[in-house]
């Protein structure tokens, strides 16, 4: 049934080596920080102590007059131009014009000979504030009372959704079960082991940025727009990156103060985020707040679904309005149904600004589904498999919302999972404090529509091949930030010319060497960067045969190349050295070169925000967890996870299953123990990493991670998600486990031993009571 | 041993680095990770909390596993220490790194010089771990990346290969 299966790879297919791994293990590999322009000087941003305050005056002249300081900066010393990601929403400026909006708001900034002096400077500006009232609560934020954050979002509201598909009260009306729960998320963040980066150099009009940075196109236009310059005249090289999770998509005061910076003092600037600044940065996940009704019929079959959702979006709009979007969009995804209602508000609050984090939006919902799920199948008395089995979406079918999928495996993934978990000798059988629960995700593989109105293709890319034919660059705009990109990139550049993976030079991420990508997030490059990369190596192969043909006196149709070799098919003897046909094509005709690019088809409904969720292709994906639950305590300890995906074609199985790991160890975090809190000043409590606990090598369960025959259509050689998708069922699946294990919902994330002990204590309370 | 000596607000400091020797002048706050990095350009060693919260900057001094931003440069005087890029010998990569490539234990790579360095650490004293030796041993070196899971993997397979 599926190609991948059928046709025998060269080179995709096999886990080769990480193209990068040699020099990430010796430490040569240069990170932003790492690096040291000649002349630089060192960067720092003073920060808002307030939640919500006024900026009555700021005195900088004691720290101008600091020996070593070279410039200092406040709002009034650059452009006031907004800026934002979501371009409906552009709400944040360089330096704080009037108000401050949350603690560690960016109010003025130095640039020093060393760190020391830089901290010294930003010690010796005098802020005087007017304190105002901060909104702290995002299910009060809305309220009459409460001050107004932004002049132009009246109660605070930065985005409004009301969706309504089919008859959902009719739906609702017409079940044999109809549940009503309410859900409540956490503040996660991504906690990138590397902090934001960026060094800037200002030199005969042109800006020049090495960052840290998930999209060099974004950063590009951005910091374009907002100094009024020419794209041509701002170039963003991506350096190596210490991890993104969402958090790196849109430029930081790393690239916009250094900038600022760097234009006023004619030197090159350096900007290195400590890890408190992070935080204060933040654009990590949304809590969110979910009154979720879904009715089913009597034999399990989902009839009707209405979510309600305040979420808190923080400070600034930064990617939230797709956020926002994504939180209902994604529900249809997985289960069919017909009838679905998504009213969602996303609040702002003085609190730091939510945006993308891996799985965008996407895994609260699905936890808030998930658990409901198995609610529900409990009052049916059905198995949770069962349920979702009766639900499960089909291949080649559309979602409610237009969303179309072709390859679909998820009924597949589900009974994957149920064998390799011993399921059925587990469930409801295990000992009292030891349980299993199943959680479920799908995910999309790239947006199908940038973030900005553009017209240009979502990827690109150039092939040249050497002179001497012996080595292939790619040049390619997809970012690696550690997840593997610039590896697979190269063996599918290899694959499509018929070379080796040894033979693939990349450049990549670089807006003036590399051609155009929009970058990574979404779970984008395998299928769009991909289908680029196919291109480009089909025209150079397409060339070289060609050559060949003429060198060998054959027909192009009977030639064929792998791995170097030049043959014609069916007579051994006739053959060329790939470098030799390479080599005497430069000869004759010049550069070998090959290019391609990718855009999306049209996609999505007419509705009002249809575009979110639009994919050329969707993963899919069942995960199953066995915890063991300390009742005395209610520490939770996840002992095993199986997950099962459906992501089609493996360019790199290690890799691939590398990510499964990662995204789910993210999804445990977020789960059990992850939680910026605050003050009631609005100020953080946690910004480091001994008190915002992400999970450690002690930490993590045995993981199983496993796959399902599929094949894409849409993806180059059928390839499709894998970076987010595990994130997404973790959650759901864990509160599922400590059901079972216990009989104690669990509502609120993370599910952490005070809430379950307390949830435990209510059981008994009730049970005696 | 080499005496600190004060010359104004600086303190000279003695110190090895991956065999090599040098004298550096620093301030008496100096990290032993500013030292490495900012004067003497060892950028393998990577700085992600400044708090020893995260294991980034972990080196080795005389053998034994530190987070270097807890160690003041002054403290290094006299002592020994291995950066991430002392391993490799003559061309040669250590077992350790070699087995991080072989198991895709690498992603971002950011932590992973210090990773690499608490598990010398823990071979260097203990040959032959067990899956939850290796646990303890990185317990320390938060990654976010991979979950652990094929990091605690190629630490064994170095481990096996001493036979």
């Amino acid at each position: 049934m599926s190609q991948a299966i059928t046709k025998e790879f060269s080179v995709i297919g096999k886990s080769v080596p990480k193209i990068d791994a040699r020099e990430k293990v010796t430490g040569r590999a240069k990170y932003t920080g790492d690096l040291k322009v000649p002349g630089m000087l060192i960067g720092k941003i003073l920060r808002s102590p307030h939640a919500h305050a006024r900026i009555l005056n700021i005195d900088t002249s004691k720290a101008k007059q600091l020996q070593g300081v070279e410039a200092v900066i406040t709002g009034k010393d650059v452009p006031s131009t907004f800026y934002g990601i979501s371009p409906a929403r552009y709400d944040e400026t360089i330096l704080a014009i009037e108000k401050v909006l949350q603690v560690g708001d960016k109010v003025a900034a130095v640039a020093a000979v060393d760190e020391e002096t830089a901290v010294k400077a930003l010690n010796l500006i005098e802020v005087e504030y007017e304190v105002l009232p901060a909104v702290l609560d995002p299910l009060r934020a809305m309220d009459e009372e409460q001050p107004q954050i932004h002049p132009q979002y009246e109660r605070n509201i930065s985005v409004e959704i009301h969706q309504n598909f089919g008859d959902v009260e009719k739906a609702l009306r017409e079940s044999h079960v109809v549940r009503t729960d309410y859900f409540h998320g956490n503040r996660a963040t991504h906690v990138p082991m590397e902090p934001h980066a960026a060094i800037s150099k200002w030199e005969n009009g042109k800006l020049t940025i090495w960052s840290s940075t998930q999209s060099p196109h974004y950063f590009q236009y951005h910091i374009a727009r907002v100094f009024g310059l020419k794209m041509g005249d701002v170039r963003v090289i991506k350096t190596f990156v210490g991890g993104g999770f969402g958090g790196k998509l849109e430029p930081s005061a790393a690239e916009y103060v250094g900038a600022a910076l760097a234009m006023k003092t004619g030197r090159p600037v350096r900007i290195v985020f400590d890890r408190k600044e992070v935080f204060f940065h933040n654009r990590g996940r949304h809590a969110q707040h979910i009154e979720l009704t879904t009715g089913v019929s009597k034999e399990g079959k989902i009839l009707g679904v209405h979510g309600k959702y305040i979420i808190d979006g923080g400070s600034y709009t930064s990617l939230g309005i797709a956020s926002a979007y994504y939180a209902g969009a994604m529900l249809p995804l997985i289960y069919e149904f017909d009838h679905f209602k998504f009213d969602c508000f996303r609040v702002h609050t003085n609190l730091p600004s939510c945006a993308a984090q891996r799985g965008h939006g996407v895994p609260q919902p699905r936890f808030a589904f998930e658990s409901q799920l198995d609610m529900i199948a409990k009052d049916l008395g059905m198995d949770p498999i069962a349920i979702r089995k009766v639900n499960a979406r089909r291949p080649n079918t559309t979602t409610l919302n237009d969303l179309k999928v072709n390859s679909c495996e998820f009924t597949a993934c589900l009974d994957k999972a149920k064998e390799i978990s011993g399921w059925a000798t587990k469930k409801g059988k295990l000992p009292t404090g030891q349980g299993i629960g199943i959680g479920c995700g799908g995910f999309l593989t790239g947006a199908g529509y940038p973030i900005y109105r553009t017209r240009l293709p979502h990827a690109s890319a150039v092939i040249k091949v050497s002179e001497q034919g012996d080595t292939v660059t790619l040049y390619i705009g997809a970012v690696d930030i550690g997840q593997g990109s610039d590896t697979i990139l190269a063996q599918m550049a290899a694959e499509a010319i018929g070379i080796n993976y040894e033979d693939v030079r990349i450049m990549s991420a670089d807006t003036e060497t590399t051609p155009h990508d929009f970058g990574a997030y979404a779970s984008r490059q395998t299928l769009m960067s991909g289908h680029a990369v196919k291109e480009a190596g089909d025209e150079i192969r397409r060339q070289i045969l060609e050559l060949a043909a003429e060198m060998l006196e054959a027909n192009v149709a009977d030639i064929d190349i792998d791995r170097r070799v030049v043959f014609v098919k069916g007579s051994p003897d006739k053959m060329l050295a790939f470098e030799n046909v390479a080599n005497e094509f430069f000869i004759r005709k010049g550069p070998l070169v090959g290019k391609g690019s990718y855009t999306p088809p049209k996609l999505g409904g007419k509705f009002k925000g249809a575009a979110v969720g639009t994919s050329p292709a969707y993963s899919f994906a069942a995960q199953i967890s066995q915890v063991e639950v300390d009742e005395e305590t209610g520490q939770v300890m996840v002992t095993d996870v199986w997950d099962v995906h459906d992501c089609g074609t493996v360019i790199n199985p290690s890799l691939l299953h590398a990510q499964v790991e990662g995204a789910l160890f993210m999804g445990m975090g977020e789960a059990m123990y992850e939680q910026v809190v605050f003050d009631d000043k609005g100020k953080p409590l946690n910004a480091n990493l001994a008190e915002y606990r992400v999970p450690t090598a002690l930490d993590v369960p045995h993981v199983t991670s496993e796959l399902v025959d599929s094949y894409e259509p849409a993806g180059p050689w059928g390839v499709k998600e894998v970076g987010e998708g595990a994130t997404l069922p973790t959650m759901g699946c864990y509160a599922n486990a400590i059901y079972d294990a216990i009989g104690v919902r669990m509502y609120d994330l993370p599910l952490t031993p005070e809430k379950v002990w307390k949830a435990i204590q209510g059981r008994k309370k009730a049970t005696r009571g | 041993m080499v005496t600190v000596m004060k010359k104004g607000k600086l303190h000279v400091v003695n110190v090895t680095v991956n065999g090599r020797e040098h004298a550096a002048l620093v301030k008496a706050n100096a990290t032993l990770l500013d030292l490495l990095r900012e004067e003497l350009d060892y950028t393998g060693t990577k700085k992600g909390c400044e708090l020893g919260d995260c294991g980034a900057c972990t080196v080795l001094m005389d053998g034994k596993s530190v987070n270097s931003c807890l160690v003041l440069a002054v403290e290094a005087d006299g002592r020994s220490i291995t950066t991430i890029e002392g391993l490799e010998k003559d061309g040669k990569l250590d077992r350790l790194q070699e087995e991080f490539i072989n198991h895709t234990a690498v992603q971002c790579g950011y932590c992973t010089p210090g990773m690499i360095l608490s598990g010398k650490a823990l071979l260097a004293r203990n040959p032959h771990p067990t899956e939850r030796d290796v646990r303890e041993a990185i317990g320390g070196n938060i990654c976010r990346c991979t979950g652990y899971v094929r990091i605690v993997k190629a630490i064994l397979a170095a481990a096996e290969a001493n036979g």
